[in-house]
């Protein structure tokens, strides 16, 4: 807008600050909370300007054994765990549901419709849901404590066909034709033109499904008993609780800090793509 | 090089027929145009011949191999869409060389051939941008340069003009022309401007609602159209029907007037007369009610009614005309530009 109107600028604004306060405050403890030592945070006011433990406390926790007195398995060791879990869950996921909508949308195959619609209603059947069961399988097949058991249940993805087979309707029926005349079979026609044709659309998914996967807790908390096949979210609150003195705030807010720092890398790296996506009609 | 044979084809999309038994041979080097109205399954048509569509039954052959059961990648075919269908995440030159890379030519013979292809069109500096940077007539022709890199025995073109503007229509087609000429491939044409039609085809096949009405060159459609259909789609002002009465050599139209001529023809007729045969004499049979001038500079169109009916007459004269509306002019029409139709089957009674 250009209109000119100082009050309604200056509460504007105020909302504006206000909003970025409330997002930003729990941060910014969560930041200076790692900076100090442990004595520190067990004082009544907490700290609002950062300490100087900020490299010890970093170094404990990636490095160390995470908190003293557990025998809980470091902390770069979880951030592992995590993004392998987090990236073949993505990956996983896109590579499913792109090759399921190609299915749906380019091939005539008997009861099409019934399958489509089957893969559909799982919308209604997320993962709390079908727990118990998948752990029955999961566990029968051998994959607690892998990373197959982490990521395999999670991988089918209503959503996400749902969204390339939406995708894929809006490239008109000559394009494929064209590429029939060109003599592209339809393997050829899938790799060269619908997955760059929905490249930005793979990119909005990916970062959805990366955070979606990474801050998956309930699952991984119920498949794996191993300490080395912990990941960093479900940690955060075994961290809590494991402690019989009181938390180590600067601890667990240090393993807080690092858990966020894969997903904004992975938000901010994407953006130009993933705001594409999201908005881009253009085919 | 190639000709296409169509015998007894025929199209359905479950109980519906769409194309009736069509037949038509199109010689080795001629460029023919399909027209007709929408929805009479033109590109329906064309969609068969490509290998788009499956044929129902009968049989479309190019040189003298039965294509039916080919796949469109082995009719040695090309393609231009009306909508281009040019891949967007692809340069022109990767455009226009996709289909050699699928089948497997050496590199320095697809760029030569893209490298010809731009040359022919005029397209060399476009080579590196993508489709979305073009306008559309430089779309067109990248949709051009896509098929003829192939060399392939046959174009098919579905309405490729239809998304420019008027002036570069004309261009195009002149272009579109010179072009079939000069490489002397075998190409089909849809298109519902009959204009386009009469200006690009060697030979035209009017369809109306899935059955060819006449199939020959653009100076026999209209010199001796075959039926009512083609009589009143080819021409621009299209044809005047009068409803007449003939007998031993006279025409007795709605309001008493005769006119000389249709020896061979009794009985209840039609007769057409195309406005630019009408030509004003004082003591012309066919007496015109003018009701509104359209003047066209070159030549003017008089619209009206036959006097004493409300069958509509346009006429069109050379230069200004200008007179009251509601006067009355008389016309004659030389007996060769009479044509005389059956009134009930629609089909031209032949001399
Ligand atoms: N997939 C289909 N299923 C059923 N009927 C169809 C199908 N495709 C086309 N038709 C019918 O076939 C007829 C011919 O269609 P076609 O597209 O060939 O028309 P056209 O002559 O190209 O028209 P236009 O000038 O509007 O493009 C139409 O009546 C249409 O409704
Ligand atoms: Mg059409």
């Amino acid at each position: 807008m250009i209109e000119n109107r100082p009050i309604l600028n200056m509460v504007s604004h105020a909302v504006l600050i206000f909003g970025v306060i409330i997002v930003a405050l729990p941060i910014w403890i969560t930041f200076v909370a790692s900076t100090h030592d442990p004595v520190r945070m067990t004082q009544a006011p907490i700290p609002m300007l950062p300490g100087g433990y900020f490299w010890e406390n970093f170094k404990q926790t990636l490095f160390g054994g995470g908190l003293s007195g557990t025998e809980s398995a470091p902390v770069w060791r979880m951030l592992i765990n995590s993004l392998m879990m987090a990236l073949m869950i993505s990956f996983g996921k896109i590579a499913i549901s792109l090759l399921s909508a190609f299915a749906i949308v380019y091939f005539k195959f008997p009861f099409r419709m019934g399958f489509f619609w089957l893969i559909f209603i799982t919308l209604m059947l997320p993962v709390e849901v079908r727990i118990l069961p998948t752990f029955e399988v999961v566990a029968d097949l051998g994959m607690l404590n892998s990373y197959w058991g982490l990521s395999i249940p999670l991988i089918a993805s209503a959503t996400a066909t749902f969204m390339f087979r939406q995708v894929f309707l809006t490239i008109p029926d000559e394009m494929l034709e064209s590429a029939r005349i060109d003599g592209a079979g339809p393997l050829r026609f899938f790799w060269d033109i619908l997955i760059p044709l929905s490249r930005t659309n793979i990119a909005a998914l990916f970062v959805i499904l990366f955070i979606y996967g990474w801050n998956q807790y309930l699952w991984p908390l119920l498949i794996t008993t191993e300490t080395d096949m912990t990941t960093i979210v479900m940690s955060i609150k075994q961290m809590l609780e494991a402690a019989e003195q009181s938390p180590q705030w600067n601890i667990i807010m240090m393993t807080a800090l690092l858990a966020m720092i894969p997903p904004v890398f992975v938000v901010v790296a994407m953006q130009r793509l993933f705001v594409q996506g999201l908005t881009e009609t253009d085919k | 090089m190639a000709s296409i044979t169509m015998t007894d084809l025929v199209k359905a999309y479950g109980d519906v027929e769409v194309l009736h038994h069509i037949e038509g041979d199109i010689h080795d080097g001629e460029f023919v145009v399909i027209v007709g109205p929408s929805g009479c399954g033109k590109s329906t048509l064309l969609r068969m011949v490509a290998g788009l569509e499956r044929v129902t039954s009968g049989d479309i052959s190019i040189g003298d191999k039965v294509v039916n059961d080919l796949e469109p990648a082995d009719r040695d075919i090309a393609m231009v869409f009306q909508n281009y269908a040019l891949y967007p995440h692809m340069s022109v030159r990767e455009n226009m060389a996709y289909g050699l890379k699928i089948r497997k030519f050496a590199k320095d013979e697809i760029d030569r051939r893209v490298q010809e292809a731009a040359d022919i069109l005029e397209i060399g500096q476009y080579l590196d941008r993508k489709p979305r940077q073009l306008s559309g007539g430089q779309r067109q022709r990248v949709a051009m340069g896509r098929a003829i890199v192939r060399n392939p025995q046959v174009f098919l073109f579905d309405e490729p003009l239809s998304n420019l503007d008027a002036k570069l229509r004309v261009q195009m087609r002149l272009e579109i022309r010179k072009l079939q000429k000069r490489l002397g491939v075998t190409s089909i044409y849809v298109t519902h401007d009959q204009v386009e039609a009469m200006t690009l085809g060697d030979r035209l096949m009017v369809l109306n609602g899935g059955y060819v009405e006449q199939f020959g060159t653009p100076i026999e459609l209209y010199d001796r159209p075959a039926t009512l259909f083609v009589a009143g789609f080819i021409g621009s002002p299209s044809m005047n029907f009068l409803p007449a009465t003939a007998n031993s050599g006279t025409l007795t139209l709605g309001n008493g007037a005769t006119v000389s001529g249709a020896a061979h023809a009794s009985g209840s007729v039609t007769l057409g007369i195309r406005p630019e045969h009408l030509v004003r004499d004082e003591n012309g049979p066919v007496r015109i009610s003018a009701q509104m001038f359209e003047q066209l500079g070159a030549n003017t169109l008089v619209h009206g009614v036959l006097e004493g009916t409300d069958t509509d007459v346009v006429a069109s004269l050379p230069g200004h005309v200008t007179a009251e509306a509601g006067s009355v002019m008389s016309f004659k029409a030389s007996a060769s530009d009479l044509h005389i139709f059956d009134s009930t089957s629609g089909k031209r009674i032949e001399e």
